[in-house]
């Protein structure tokens, strides 16, 4: 069938800067350009936009841009749209896509201010004077009971982090091992966590790296021996994800090599399907059940965190739970990424992650259990105020999961579910794997949380503040701006240019 | 796996009555099931002095609203004798509501018609009432605690029945509200429920077409006047409600004879409205009869079992075996009920 | 306050340890009224003192038996339990034996890992879900969903070996390891939705099922030498786990038919990329 769609980008070159290197067509996965013996040719339709050839070309000599050519402009039917149609008509089938969702929903960080000190209350100079970023990650107890400086009360395990910022759930098999690796790398250079999602943990890398990881319980199971619980900081059970609420995971064929067919025990590359439910949760109770067998496997010395999309009922669910015995709750929100997502229930189904911390906040404190459970924020965390704004709403710390990729080269192209990633961070292909180098990729997200670090306590200074705790919650230090009644109240804000 | 709330029911089908033990330990067992924010039971055969009447439970979040509930049965119903229920002031539970007992008589013929529409007047336009049981010679004692606090506080220890049902709840949301607890019950129709109804919506509103309101902020109350509509009004039996609730798939509608295939699918495209969807199980009463049902592909746990007369329904197979040694546990198919029937006789002994 | 069931009340292992009589490594534990954790501190406590054979009387629902013997050197322990054990028995099991003189609940050998569980009697729901090592026998019926997502790989093959019959959705997404139904007094299998979405091992059902009762994912195949070897294996230690030797012949006299996935890639098809 001949295909109508057209072209997503278009691949300039600048003739006299080209001297025919060829190192476009090696970096290429796609098939753009291809040596005719003479010449390099360019088939720019087959073009995802990922700019690998472009920062590689010695010369300077390529552009990529989107595609010029439209439809008849529609405010209605866009090009989008029209796209889509005509792909579902020529192949049939559910669209697949990655990353979180690009529409353009309202994005309410973007509405939301910080305050600062000024006259009546000093702000801090965070580079000359102490400022404290250490998160503990658990359930607290509702009180202390001390006898001569002996705590009598029993303590739950908690995570501590250096910084309010760990990286969140990517799967070995939806990201190759370097990346994968250098998560972890950079997670123990800084002090913080980082989440293995749900492709297991490497036997290679468990000793090395356990401590760090948070490892990933999610409905297929994959790779979830007792070693792999047991060597671990902590435990995330995966309900759901913000890119895909109420659907399971999907590691598709082209990305289940031999290796990641060990890890997750499944045939080589089949689909790794994880459902979307797990089959032994069908209810809170049921949630309690998996969150005490998993305490139990590991002998009630790691804290269990339960991973959930930020949907309708957000807040009853959390609450749920809390009670349920999680000791942190992670939340992500509509914008959370995704190797592998059906476009329409990324786009379509969920809640921005702002409104999600807001209402779980308010509901937990109203009933008495805040103190029981962190909250995580995960999902389209941006940049190092998107933190700071997230953790004011009510968060303990948040998940970056698209900004650490985007650290180490992703460019957002969207194909991360073809396998071919040109950038060597989201395929199982070995020789593209090859193009991340551990070392120095870790050493961009080490470079991203001391970037972020830096800025959060600026912020934090700016507002006379200095110890992350006090900022926790704290939402007299934010004012809306842009946003009706309805959105303040339900974020549990004042407007701009309203005082205290 | 499939746990959630723990619910478990308990009937003589030779109609000997017996007391609450077997419901509270059985309970006790699953305690992992609940987490003291809901218990309750309901118990056929207990008011034998006044069992033509309609026992009308009712919870008043206030004193102040008494006297508007007095006011409204006694201009509605006849009413034979009232009384406040009995609880144990000592057993620590939280903000316990007001609970009456009216034994009542309709002053119009449609009776039980009529005593449906009295409740529903009196859930939705009455403030902080809520008529929490309706049926004859039957009630619904259930609060906010555990169920073994429950049970003390109503000193449901000196109630007789013949039926017991129990439930041990593990809230999502909602905590505190003793009208929230199980059974739910319109006239001797109880309810005990454990799962999330995923069609309520849909349900609801097809239930307010026929005069059914929900104001108890539970998925759950569906179900009791589901079971009213079609069993009570439209005479059809538990064998095929269950297929209306828990319909067999189109694949399977399919493949059966034309006969069946035309019963079914009428079934279906009737009262598909009715379909209840998501994860649940049931255990009914009314009088002469309970019965256990999942969801069709059974998301939820129902174990039965039995030991002479003696029926049980219940979460979890190790709560029946807390309570007796039966002689024979089985778990159903999903979407076939567990029915258990009174013998001839004793169904007059205990109904007329 | 908020009170959590699951650990609220959960008395200390000096409080209990009188209930566990030693004798030599072998311990007996009274598991009357014993919340689940206090079943499983005294349990990871006897052992952590030598015990080697456990043996569990009066249990009635305890959760997660032997879920919590994971050990940094391996140890593997004989549990006999008595009773009826509750949901999650052998959760995450890593290598021990447990055998149940009774029924058995839902979620029986949870991602269990490696080692052995034998049933005498039925068992629940989702039993063996995920599991990806070792071996279970039950003797009765199993209920809804099991072998749901079972793995394999290589030389990591799990076992389920199920007596009589089992409920619907069995091995769904099925993506390694062997499943034996074997059919023993039944008329004819109820179960509908049997391999839905499978992927990956090998399923084997004797007597009376009709195609349809299979899901679409599925593809039925000759019975082979090797697979009656294999059967032949199983249907041996069944008899004699059960005591039921010298009915081996019976059992295996009946119509098997084994079932595979016919592709590798059951949803390859449902995307467009």
């Amino acid at each position: 069938m001949k295909s109508h769609l057209l072209p997503e980008f278009f691949v300039e070159r600048i003739e006299d800067r080209c001297d025919r290197c060829g190192v476009c067509v090696k970096q290429c996965p796609w098939g753009v350009f291809s040596w005719n013996g003479t010449e390099i040719m360019i088939d720019y339709t087959k073009c995802v936009g990922c700019q690998r050839c472009v920062i590689y070309c010695p010369n300077k000599a390529l552009i990529v841009k989107p595609y010029e050519g439209s439809y008849r402009p529609n405010a209605y039917w866009t090009k989008e749209i029209i796209s889509d149609i005509k792909k579902q008509a020529e192949q049939g089938g559910v669209i697949l896509t990655g990353t979180g969702s690009d529409k353009p929903y309202r994005i309410y960080f973007d509405h939301i201010l910080l305050n600062a000190s000024q006259v009546t209350n000093p702000s801090i100079d965070p580079l000359r004077e102490p400022m404290e970023l250490r998160t503990f990650i658990g359930r607290k107890p509702d009180r202390l009971e001390i006898e001569d400086l002996d705590i009598r009360t029993e303590i739950s395990p908690n995570l501590v982090i250096e910084t309010p910022i760990m990286f969140a759930g990517m799967s070995y098999g939806a990201i190759s091992y370097n990346a994968f690796l250098s998560l972890a790398m950079a997670a123990k250079e800084f002090g913080t966590k980082f989440c293995t999602g749900e492709g297991g943990l490497p036997r290679d890398m468990r000793e090395e790296y356990g401590e760090v990881a948070i490892v990933q319980c999610a409905s297929g199971r994959f790779g979830v021996d007792p070693e792999y619980l047991n060597c671990a900081c902590a435990i995330e059970i995966k309900i759901g994800q913000g890119a895909k609420p109420g659907i399971g995971g999907h590691l598709p064929g082209e990305k289940v090599s031999a290796k990641i067919s060990e890890t997750r025990m499944i045939p080589e590359g089949t689909d790794a399907l994880s459902p979307a439910p797990h089959h032994d949760i069908y209810s809170i109770e049921d949630l309690a059940m998996l969150i005490y067998a998993l305490k139990e496997a590991t002998n009630y010395e790691k804290p269990v965190f339960v991973k959930i999309a930020a949907v309708h009922n957000v807040a009853s669910i959390a609450s749920g739970i809390v009670r349920a015995g999680a000791d942190a709750i992670v939340i992500d929100g509509f914008r959370g990424g995704t190797g592998a997502s059906p476009k329409v229930m990324r786009d379509h189904v969920g809640i921005p992650i702002e409104m999600a911390i807001a209402v779980v906040d308010q509901r937990l404190r109203e009933e008495g259990i805040r103190q029981k459970c962190s909250i995580i924020a995960s999902g389209g965390i941006r940049c190092s105020a998107d933190v700071v704004k997230a953790i004011a709403l009510g968060a303990d710390a948040v998940y970056i999961g698209t900004a650490a990729l985007i650290a180490m080269g992703c460019t957002m192209c969207q194909k991360c579910y073809t396998g071919k990633c040109a950038w060597g961070i989201c395929t199982q292909d070995e020789k593209l794997a090859k193009r991340l180098n551990p070392k120095v990729a870790s050493k961009r997200l080490v470079n991203l949380l001391r970037g972020w670090s830096l800025e959060i306590k600026d912020m934090l200074g700016g507002m006379g503040i200095n110890a992350i705790e006090s900022l926790r919650g704290n939402r007299e230090h934010l004012r809306g701006v842009g946003l009706e009644s309805w959105e303040l109240e339900i974020l549990g804000i004042k407007g701009v240019g309203e005082g205290f | 796996m499939r746990e959630a709330c723990g619910i478990f029911g308990v009937m003589d089908r030779g109609g000997r009555r017996f007391g609450c033990e077997m419901v509270v330990n059985a309970l006790k067992n699953m305690y992992v099931r609940g987490n003291g924010l809901g218990a309750g039971y309901a118990v056929y055969g207990l008011y034998k002095d006044y069992r033509e009447y309609y026992c009308l439970h009712v919870l008043m979040e206030n004193s102040d609203v008494k006297s508007v509930v007095d006011d409204f049965v006694n201009r509605n119903f006849d009413v034979v004798h009232d009384e406040e229920i009995p609880v144990n002031d000592e057993v620590k539970v939280v903000n316990p509501p007001i609970f009456w007992r009216y034994f009542v008589s309709p002053r119009y013929d449609l009776k039980d018609d009529y005593v449906v529409e009295k409740v529903m007047e009196i859930n939705t336009k009455i403030d902080g009432a809520y008529v929490i049981s309706s049926g004859k010679n039957m009630g619904v004692f259930k609060g906010t605690g555990f169920p073994w606090d429950i049970a003390e506080y109503f000193m449901i220890d000196e109630y007789k029945g013949y039926i017991w049902l129990g439930h041990s709840r593990f809230p999502t949301n909602t905590p505190g509200w003793w009208g929230g607890a199980h059974p739910f019950c319109i006239l001797d129709w109880s309810v005990v429920h454990n799962g999330e109804i995923s069609s309520y919506g849909t349900n609801k509103r097809y239930l307010e077409m026929f005069g059914y309101h929900c104001t108890l902020m539970t998925d759950t109350e569906v179900m009791a006047y589901i079971f009213d509509l079609l069993m009570r009004r439209h005479g059809l039996p538990i064998e095929t409600v269950a297929k209306i609730l828990a319909p067999p798939m189109w694949d399977q509608i399919d493949r059966m004879d034309e006969k069946m295939k035309r019963f079914y699918t009428v079934l279906r495209m009737t009262y598909a409205p009715l379909l209840v969807n998501g994860p649940w199980t049931v255990i009914v009463a009314h009088h002469g009869e309970m019965f256990g049902l999942t969801d069709r592909i059974r998301l939820r746990p129902l174990t039965a079992g039995e030991k002479g007369d003696l029926l049980f329904l219940s979460s979890e197979e190790s709560a029946i075996r807390s309570v007796c040694n039966p002689d024979r546990v089985w778990t159903p198919h999903g979407g076939e009920p567990v029915v258990g029937r009174l013998k001839g006789r004793a169904l007059k002994r205990v109904v007329k | 306050m908020l009170f959590d069931p699951h650990i609220d009340g959960v008395r200390k292992l000096e409080e209990l340890f009188d209930r566990a009589r030693f004798q030599g490594k072998r311990v007996e534990i009274d598991a009357k009224d014993l919340k689940h954790k206090e079943l499983n501190d005294l349990m990871r406590e006897c052992i952590l003192r030598g015990a080697r054979e456990i043996v569990l009387k009066n249990v009635c629902g305890q959760r997660y038996i032997a879920s919590r013997l994971f050990f940094n050197k391996p140890v593997k322990v004989n549990i006999s339990i008595y009773g009826t054990p509750g949901n999650d028995l052998g959760a995450f099991l890593s290598g021990h034996r447990i055998v149940v003189y009774g029924n058995a609940q839902d979620g029986v050998g949870n991602t269990m890992d490696d080692g052995e569980i034998v049933v005498h009697g039925r068992a629940g729901d989702v039993v063996a879900m995920c599991m990806r090592g070792g071996r279970i026998f039950v003797r009765d019926y199993v209920g809804y969903r099991c072998a749901i997502h079972m793995k394999g790989y290589v030389n990591k093959i799990p076992i389920l070996v199920i007596g009589q019959t089992s409920q619907d959705f069995l091995c769904e997404y099925m993506a390694g390891g062997k499943v034996i139904v074997l059919g023993i007094g039944v008329e004819r299998h109820r179960c509908n939705y049997v391999g839905t979405g499978m992927h990956g091992g090998e399923i084997y059902i004797g007597g009376k099922i009709e195609s349809h009762q299979f899901g679409r994912e599925v593809g039925i195949v000759e019975i082979e030498e090797d697979d009656w070897k294999f059967l032949e294996g199983i249907v041996r230690e069944y008899c004699f786990y059960f005591g039921m030797e010298g009915k081996e012949d019976d059992i295996l006299g009946k119509n098997f038919v084994k079932l595979i996935p016919v592709t590798k890639r059951p949803y390859g098809k449902v995307y467009a990329y």
